[in-house]
């Protein structure tokens, strides 16, 4: 699935590196809690997260994620944003909250990769 | 690459934020001398983890990187509190993470279970009172 689609399902606002809404995304994860992110590999995946702290952009960076989204309209700071700016993460806002964000990608067709 | 490369970071235990910014360093690094996106990956992850609990539990400490053709090698040493029970620590779940910590995205309990998973050597020192050393290897 490609961000843009991602975007126009969540009615999400994107915050950074618009330039990479035409990658691809193979797999999502949604989760406040980082290390359980971290515990399994996904490549190119997106991280849907109601956490909102500088960890979050790098737990991206480290499992090396494209894209990274903030549900119930949680606005990042400029710190977080610069940080996944020169990371070349895309940073997106919806407000849809994080059990229907999911959803709604999965009933898309996004998956987890196991 | 015959040589070994050596890396040192002190790791600051008293801001969170920017928490990981060494092993974004050695990530950056790893990528520059070409190791595989897979090396590079399980390096990151079982240092980042490594590093945000020298931070969340132990007032920060060093690390030191040893880069060699063969493998990477981590040491992670901090004079924390020190580990009680090692074995109860390992298990995966178990945490003795403030709540304010897991406000923060960590105390899972999955900081030592996922070093674990991505090396392929993991030691763990620890004395109560004195503090912790791991060492994690990731052959390449």
């Amino acid at each position: 699935m490609k961000i843009s689609e991602i975007q126009k399902l969540l009615n999400a606002e994107v915050l950074t590196c618009k330039e990479n809404l035409d990658n691809d995304v193979k797999s999502a994860c949604g989760s406040d809690m980082m290390s359980d992110v971290l515990a399994y590999v996904k490549d190119q995946a997106v991280l849907l997260t109601g956490l909102v702290n500088m960890q979050v952009i790098r737990t991206a960076e480290m499992m090396d994620m494209v894209c990274v989204v903030f549900v119930r309209n949680k606005v990042p700071t400029d710190e977080i944003l610069a940080l996944a700016e020169s990371k070349n993460i895309v940073v997106m806002k919806t407000g849809e909250r994080m059990f229907d964000a999911c959803g709604i990608l999965y009933s898309s067709g996004l998956r987890q990769v196991k | 690459m015959g040589e070994i490369l050596k890396l040192h970071f002190d790791v600051d235990g008293d801001d969170f934020t920017s928490a990981g910014e060494a092993s974004a360093e050695v990530k950056k690094k790893l990528r520059l001398l070409g190791y595989s996106p897979e090396t590079v990956r399980r390096v990151s992850i079982a240092m980042y983890e490594g590093e945000i609990n020298m931070v969340i539990h132990a007032g920060g400490g060093v690390a030191d990187v040893e880069i060699s053709e063969d493998c990477i090698k981590i040491v992670l040493e901090d004079h924390g509190p020190g580990i009680e029970n090692i074995e109860l620590a390992m298990s995966e779940g178990y945490s003795t993470a403030a709540d304010a910590v897991r406000s923060l995205g960590f105390g899972a309990g999955m900081g030592i279970p996922n070093m674990k998973r991505y090396t392929d050597s993991f030691n763990l020192e620890s004395t109560v009172g004195v503090g912790t050393k791991v060492t994690l290897v990731i052959n390449t």
